[in-house]
């Protein structure tokens, strides 16, 4: 069993880093369910 | 036809103390959200006065005194050193102080909104006499009003307060008394933009000896829109912006895209040069003071003073090519597509690596990158790391992933081919454009060859999309040949070469 399985996740993005959608996809390989995602911009 | 080039900048940072506490966004908030929170007590201790503003080395950059380079030898945080040159005016333009900044928005308000108390106004009409630049338009500044007046528009008539050192010192009206987008709120943050925006376009012709006759076009590429109830953001700040600049030859209009738009505005205006559109066309932009003092929270928390403490504006000229500028290269743009995707990879191949290939060019074959160009001194202490540092490493790390550096050079990569962040936050002041009077410089008489210019946007701020956004393009050093597109064969040229070439093959025939 995954780390991320049967986890709920709430995403939040870096437009200067890493996005939201990124690591939504990332996340897609595993069981976790993602609940929110946004990406922010810090600056 | 030849490409475009840039054949000056101008910058200038307005120093806003009172508008940090009454007009940015964090501040506001907080006032209305809770009123009485240590922050609001704690703030006005950590508001830094003008002579340290003028001697904080980042703004020294910004308006030419100093480079990124001579910035990267003071050790961080910078905010408790002093620059070694602590002018008002720079090589690029100029850090104005709040006071004169506040009678340049009377001065650029043509539907007399902007109300000054008299005493206030006639003391700063004497500065703005001295000014080399507001001479002729501070002649025209005539009587203010009593503080009773303005007061009454305040309390009665919906006006937002204008202070300054801690003061009331005048206002600005609604323009409608139903019109949720002729606000005062909003038309004083829109008479920011274009007062900023005049400042740095009349820096831009003044140091670069520009007749103001010869501008055409003038694109403007903030963040705020201006318009009323039927278009809420109709326009045009570039058309207010040219016409108070004295560019009477010049129409424009606005170019929006978040912090991406300067870059979105310079590939814009170095296609209409190169299509013979336009021959001289400025990019131009005020700054935000809802921005002002937006990370203050964490700067306050960490005993800094805030840092966010002035508006940002730029000018730029684009025009046809003269042979000896840097020249635009509209054939090595990037852009990131609505189907790039959000990956780091993925966004920094789109932005750097496609024009780079479209040149057959290397990473490394960029001698400086200008990415977000955001001081690391105002965005660290608040959480958000160095970005412009960030961005080269993503950059850094793509040209070892290509094969085009080592990976142990990646390091000595960011520093040769980055710089150190200096611009204030204001969005789409620091993105890819502070670089751009350095660039002039640097690709004409220093030892570079070529830049490239980055922007990015946070599009799903305006919630139309969960996209951001990006463009970029390199400028290269010019090598002086000038296609000359009138110079056209004629009809008559034609038949002299057929003349020549029929007489040469007589004698031909002749000898034999």
């Amino acid at each position: 069993m995954g780390m991320f399985d049967g986890k709920k996740v709430i995403i939040i993005g870096d437009r200067d880093g890493i996005p939201g959608p990124a690591i939504e996809e990332c996340l897609k390989a595993t069981e976790a369910e993602v609940v929110f995602s946004s990406t922010e911009c810090f600056v | 036809m030849s490409y475009a080039v840039i054949k000056g900048a101008g910058y200038a940072l307005i120093h806003t103390p009172d508008m940090i506490i009454h007009n940015g966004t964090t501040q506001t908030t907080e006032r209305s959200t809770n009123p009485d929170s240590e922050y609001l007590k704690e703030l006005k201790k950590h508001i830094r006065t003008y002579e340290e503003a003028l001697k904080y080395p980042p703004n020294q950059v910004y308006i030419g005194n100093m480079t990124p380079n001579d910035l990267s030898t003071y050790e961080m945080p910078w905010y408790d050193k002093e620059a070694d040159i602590k002018e008002r005016f720079g090589k690029l333009g100029e850090i104005m102080p709040q006071d004169e900044f506040i009678t340049l928005m009377k001065l650029v308000d043509v539907f007399d909104l902007v109300k000054l108390e008299n005493n206030f106004m006639q003391d700063v009409k004497k500065k703005l006499l001295d000014h080399p630049l507001f001479k002729e338009d501070a002649e025209k500044l005539k009587e203010g009003e009593t503080i009773e007046e303005i007061e009454k528009f305040i309390q009665s008539q919906h006006a937002e307060a204008i202070y300054n050192e801690g003061k009331l010192v005048g206002c600005v009206k609604r323009a409608h008394d139903l019109d949720h987008n002729l606000t005062s709120h909003i038309l004083f943050e829109n008479l920011v933009v274009k007062a900023s925006g005049v400042l740095a376009f009349k820096h831009l012709i003044d140091k670069n000896n520009i007749p103001i006759e010869d501008i055409d076009y003038v694109i403007e590429c903030s963040e705020e829109a201006c318009g009323d109830m039927n278009q809420r953001g109709g326009g045009n700040f570039a058309k207010a912006i040219a016409e108070c600049s004295g560019a009477s030859n010049a129409t424009g209009s606005d170019t929006r895209g978040f912090c991406a738009a300067p870059t979105h505005a310079l590939i814009l205006a170095a296609s209409l040069v190169k299509a013979g559109t336009y021959e001289n066309v400025v990019i131009v932009a005020g700054g935000a003071t809802a921005k002002l003092g937006m990370n203050g929270k964490d700067h306050v928390k960490k005993g800094l003073p805030i840092l966010e403490d002035v508006v940002g504006a730029f000018a730029i000229l684009v025009s046809k090519n003269d042979g000896i500028h840097p020249i635009l290269r509209t054939d090595l743009v990037g852009r990131h597509t609505v189907g790039t995707g959000s990956s780091p990879q993925a966004v920094i191949t789109s932005l750097v690596t496609a024009p780079l290939d479209k040149g057959n060019l290397k990473i490394t074959d960029i001698d400086k990158y200008s990415v977000e160009m955001q001081n690391p001194d105002i965005t660290k202490p608040a959480g958000a790391g160095d970005v412009p540092e960030a961005n080269y490493k993503m950059i850094g790390a793509l040209g070892v992933k290509r094969k085009e550096l080592d990976r142990k050079d990646l390091l000595s990569f960011v520093k040769k081919h980055g710089m150190v962040g200096w611009a204030p936050t204001q969005g789409h002041i620091p993105s890819g454009v502070p670089y751009i009077g350095f660039a002039k410089e640097d690709l004409t008489n220093g030892e570079l060859n070529k830049v490239m210019i980055v922007g990015k946007g946070s599009l799903f701020l305006g919630r139309m999309t969960n996209l951001f956004d990006g463009v970029s393009i390199v400028i290269e050093r010019n090598n002086g040949k000038v296609e000359n597109d009138s110079q056209q064969v004629s009809e008559e040229k034609i038949k002299s070469f057929i003349a020549e070439a029929m007489k040469d093959f007589a004698s031909h025939l002749l000898k034999e």
